[in-house]
């Protein structure tokens, strides 16, 4: 069996998932049995894709399957970048299942969750495993239905209506502009076939319209600034384990759209659109996670930080995009894997964050971040993952994130040798958005993780906390030790990803598991090297060494004692920093531009028995100055065509004639 | 051989910069007092503190937790890992290879991350403003740092400290102006970094505008003392850092003698003495600047390090 067919078979089985959950869905031993098998098939798929992955006939050839087009079938194929793209999916989607069989006992409504779930796993591996452009969008649209299904589970909750709907509409428009794009792709011959596009030569006109379209369709499934509106509403209406597939997830399969249509169909697309997702990738990074320190939701905030996360990534591609365009492809190499190691990493913590985020909501009932606290003493377990989920994504060593930014920055140092002067000039000044966003997240992950863990509990709720369940531990604790993992052992994940960077951009970043001492060294020595396990290694001894001294020559005793705080008497849980606090300098620094955020304070005058007023002004100026006018002008011309509703039998038939006549007129010029 | 030769000269450094530190802030300590015409305390007033601090018993808040007895020591360990591979006498330390500038930087931010928590761990409103503040310097010190890094490793094509001081030594790099432009915006942040005047007052306590002290409120004893030796070196490693880069003479190669590296590190001396009377200089003329005018000189700092990345292309040609 060939590991495409055994691809479909899983897939096949978790439909059969599917089938078995809409049957039992509200018998109580639906939650384990479905999360169980999910678990299983994941497992199963997860390591035919390593397999795939790390073997060295890394091709496999494309099954074809009498479904969809009827001139056509369905293909399809297992390449390195779709074998990748696997492993993340599965990866996701097993721990999922694993946290789902803990956190799924929760769920009053299972019957809303248990039959999309699997259904959800379905839609994203078909999206990658597909060879022709019919099967990717009809599994596109598969996996945009059911996480919508999902994200309504909760319908009653008017804010997840909304949420519902605008994410429907992003999706419907995202798959629209995709279609249109391998429309394009496809030609007039209709060659719908992913061996065909990629064998047919595009003109630039085509190329640049379908890198267009790409950028709109995929581009909004994955959050890039302006098409981010729906993400942040919709990941966190989701029950927190949908969430996590949908945030480290889903947005990876969009990614991994961008990727298949940009680097391998299109051939070689103009130097300028490497240019457009550099800029689009660094704006998305800044706005993302300025954003997520503003937002008081827990989950919520957690969506924002993808947005920067997404950023980052495509900063990666449109450095590798640019590279390859030069013909440097060691270059792309380097920018490729940097790419696709941050997409992976963020799949680990994001998924564990949000996971955190779930196990602290079925534990207090809260998502609001002025309502938690003092968490670290009731759930320390969650707390330590988190806690490592926190360090991970703020891009800090010896964790994951560290890794794939340090490879961006490297690829960044590499563009001077680029022909075109925009490019070299624009590239330094995207890595200092980079850098900025970078910092700006470790703000935002002291907040959230200080906010809602450390400090007093503000709320019963969070003061009457208790530890998650054993699964939910479970998932988060293997996820924060891949964190640790791929960020000390970060030359195996190179290494692992060279055959996809060798089909995309054509080349590979040097052998890093030879070097000594398993450090990394994407150029040469000379030029830059980093060693996550020495890194952890010695923080970890100089930590030691130094603790274990102090205690033995100088002193160990230790006295509990109250609160100090420069000798203030009568502290109590509400006179803590908030979240809000603790945002506000940034806000008055970055929100006046970003937000147009404006302060107001109405200070009673001394004695006066009114009370003092603080009045904040925030403003989402994508949401408002682009969302609601395009809305606005939906509705406005709906509006007009909603006459043609009434309109006599007469009048109807002018209409038809009318419009023949056109068609017929527009037929005559055209040719 | 040569392996335990290497490994010697990393031992002595590591231990050479724990050892200095403390001298260096006595020193800049005395130089302050004798410009405000005070005599000031021993220079060795530091190593005092210390030690009695680390004799000292630790008081702990009640509702602290574990994070709040670790951080002391993760902080200390990351910012002394940072700061071991800093060429101070030396060039080419046997781990120098471990961490890049870039990386250098990630280890200083994982210190302050937990500094930052650490200061909200109780839960009083001094530790939460200490840490709000500290993160908000952080968002944009942190990217002028980024982009000074750029500049330097696009003229010397490195990011190693090592290559890039050997690289700083070679007569055709003379005078460029995206090096001037580069030497003040790290200048910059450096000083904001390290919590000095203008940005923040290392004298004060009990002011509202103060951002590194308020952070460390609820410390006491052996925790206090790790956090305030950490701050001592990454005063060190900063000024060590910016003498390695712009004044890189008389660095001894890894292969060198004895002798060789007994005059390395007088220069070494020469250049931290030189350094500290600056910044003690700096320090009395200046007054501390309101927390909101902070973004605006930081903001400065990245705009010049964005000016030096720009204009290496207009100084490539000479």
């Amino acid at each position: 069996m060939t590991s495409v067919a055994l691809m479909l078979s899983c897939v096949a089985a978790l439909l059969a998932t599917v089938v078995l959950a809409a049957f039992i869905a509200r018998s109580r031993l639906a939650t384990p049995a479905i999360y169980s098998l999910s678990l299983g098939i994941s497992a199963i798929a997860f390591s035919t894709g390593l397999v795939q992955l790390s073997s060295p006939a890394a091709d496999s050839p494309a099954l074809v399957l009498p479904f969809g087009l009827p001139w056509l079938g369905a293909h399809f194929r297992l390449d390195p970048l779709a074998a990748f793209f696997l492993v993340v999916v599965n990866l996701g989607g097993a721990f999922a299942s694993l946290y789902g069989l803990g956190y799924g006992r929760h769920e009053h409504a299972p019957h809303r969750v248990l039959p999309f779930f699997p259904a959800f796993l379905v839609g994203m591996n078909l999206v990658i495993l597909s060879d022709d452009a019919f099967t990717f969008l009809l599994s596109w649209e598969f996996m945009s239905l059911a996480s919508w299904a999902l994200v309504m589970a909760h319908h009653r909750d008017a804010g997840n209506r909304r949420a519902g709907y605008i994410y429907i509409v992003m999706a419907s428009f995202g798959t629209l502009a995709l279609l249109l794009a391998f429309g394009l792709l496809a030609g007039p011959d209709g060659a719908y076939g992913f061996a065909a596009m990629r064998a047919a030569q595009h003109t630039p006109f085509t190329t640049g319209l379908v890198f267009v379209l790409l950028m709109l369709g995929a581009g909004s499934k994955a959050g890039l600034v302006p098409l981010h509106v729906w993400l942040p509403l919709a990941h966190p209406a989701a029950p927190s384990h949908v969430s996590a597939l949908m945030s480290g997830v889903m947005t990876k399969v969009a990614v991994y759209g961008v990727i298949r249509v940009l680097f391998d169909l299109v051939g070689t697309p103009a130097w300028w659109s490497s240019l457009v997702v550099l800029l689009i990738g660094g704006g998305t990074a800044v706005l993302g996670i300025l954003h997520a320190l503003m937002e008081r939701d827990l989950k919520r905030m957690l969506a924002y930080s993808t947005i920067e996360n997404i950023g980052v990534v495509f900063v990666g591609l449109g450095l590798a995009l640019a590279f390859k365009d030069a013909g440097m492809e060691l270059a792309a190499a380097l920018a490729m894997t940097a790419a696709l190691f941050q997409v992976l990493n963020h799949s680990f913590f994001k998924s564990l964050l949000f996971f955190g985020a779930g196990a602290v909501l079925t534990q207090t009932g809260e998502r609001d971040l002025e309502k938690l606290g003092g968490l670290i003493h009731r759930m320390p377990v969650t707390a330590f993952a988190f806690l490592v989920a926190c360090v991970a994504i703020s891009a800090l060593p010896p964790f994951n994130g560290f890794a794939s930014e340090w490879l961006v920055f490297q690829a960044i140092l590499q563009s001077p040798d680029l022909p075109q002067w925009a490019l070299t000039i624009l590239v330094p000044a995207v890595g200092g958005l980079l850098a900025l966003s970078a910092a700006v997240a470790a703000a935002c992950f002291v907040r959230a993780f200080g906010i809602a863990f450390l400090g007093q509990p503000i709320t019963e709720a969070s003061a009457g906390a208790s530890e998650a369940d054993r699964f939910s531990l479970a998932a988060m604790a293997i996820l924060a030790a891949l964190c640790l993992l791929a960020g000390i052992l970060p030359g195996i994940v190179i290494d692992a990803l060279s055959p996809v960077t060798k089909l995309l951009v054509g080349g590979r970043m040097p052998v890093q598991t030879d070097v000594p001492w398993l450090s990394i060294v994407p150029v040469a020595e000379s030029r830059s090297s980093y060693n996550g396990l020495l890194v952890f290694l010695f923080i970890g001894f100089s930590a030691w060494l130094s603790a274990t001294v102090i205690h033995r020559f100088a002193s160990r005793a230790l006295r509990r004692a109250p609160v100090w705080d420069c000798g203030f008497p009568g502290i109590d849980a509400t006179m803590q920093y908030t979240a809000g606090s603790f945002a506000q300098p940034a806000r008055r620094v970055f929100g006046t531009l970003v937000f147009r955020a404006r302060e107001r304070v109405d200070m009673p005058p001394p004695g006066a028995l009114i009370p003092a007023r603080f009045e904040l002004e925030f403003h989402d100026l994508v949401w408002e100055g682009l969302c609601l006018p395009v809305a606005g002008a939906v509705g406005f011309v709906a509006e007009k065509l909603n006459h043609l509703q009434f309109l006599t039998i007469r009048r109807y038939l002018s209409l038809v004639f009318l419009a023949l006549v056109l068609l017929l007129l527009v037929l005559a010029l055209w040719s | 051989m040569v392996l335990i030769h290497h490994l010697l000269v990393q031992i002595v450094q590591m231990a050479l910069v724990v050892a200095l530190a403390p001298l260096l802030t006595g020193f800049v300590r005395k130089v302050k007092a004798r410009l405000l015409r005070r005599r000031g305390a021993s220079v060795l007033q530091p190593y005092r503190d210390l030690t009695r601090l680390l004799r000292k018993e630790a008081v702990v808040a009640e509702n602290a937790s574990w994070l709040f007895r670790v951080a002391p020591y993760l902080i200390f360990a990351a910012t002394w890992v940072a700061a071991a591979v800093i060429p101070t006498f030396a060039t080419g330390l046997i781990f120098s290879w471990t961490v890049d500038l870039i990386a250098i930087i990630g280890l200083l931010g994982s210190a302050r991350f937990f500094l930052a928590l650490a200061g909200m761990d109780v839960g009083t409103s001094f530790g939460g403003i200490g840490a709000s503040r500290e993160m908000l310097i952080a968002t944009l010190a942190e990217p002028a740092m980024l982009l000074i890094i750029f500049s330097l490793a696009l003229i010397a094509g490195s990011t190693q400290l090592s290559t890039i001081a050997a690289f700083m030594t070679y007569p055709q790099v003379g005078l460029r102006v995206s090096l001037a432009v580069a030497l003040i915006a790290i200048i910059m942040v450096a000083i904001a970094e390290n919590a000095r005047i203008p940005i923040d007052n290392p004298a004060t306590h009990l002011e509202l505008t103060m951002v590194h002290e308020a952070m460390v409120l609820e410390y006491s004893g052996r925790h206090l003392a790790m956090i305030e030796l950490a701050a001592m070196l990454k005063l060190l490693l900063y000024l060590s850092m910016i003498v390695c880069i712009f004044v890189p003479w008389n660095l001894k190669g890894p292969d060198a003698g004895y002798a060789a590296y007994f005059t390395g590190f007088a220069s070494y001396l020469v250049k931290l003495i030189v350094g500290g009377a600056m910044l003690a200089l700096f320090e009395t003329a200046t007054a501390k600047m309101r927390v909101f005018r902070v973004p605006q000189f930081l903001g400065a700092a990245l705009m010049l390090g964005l000016l030096a990345t720009l204009l290496r292309f207009v100084s490539r040609s000479f």
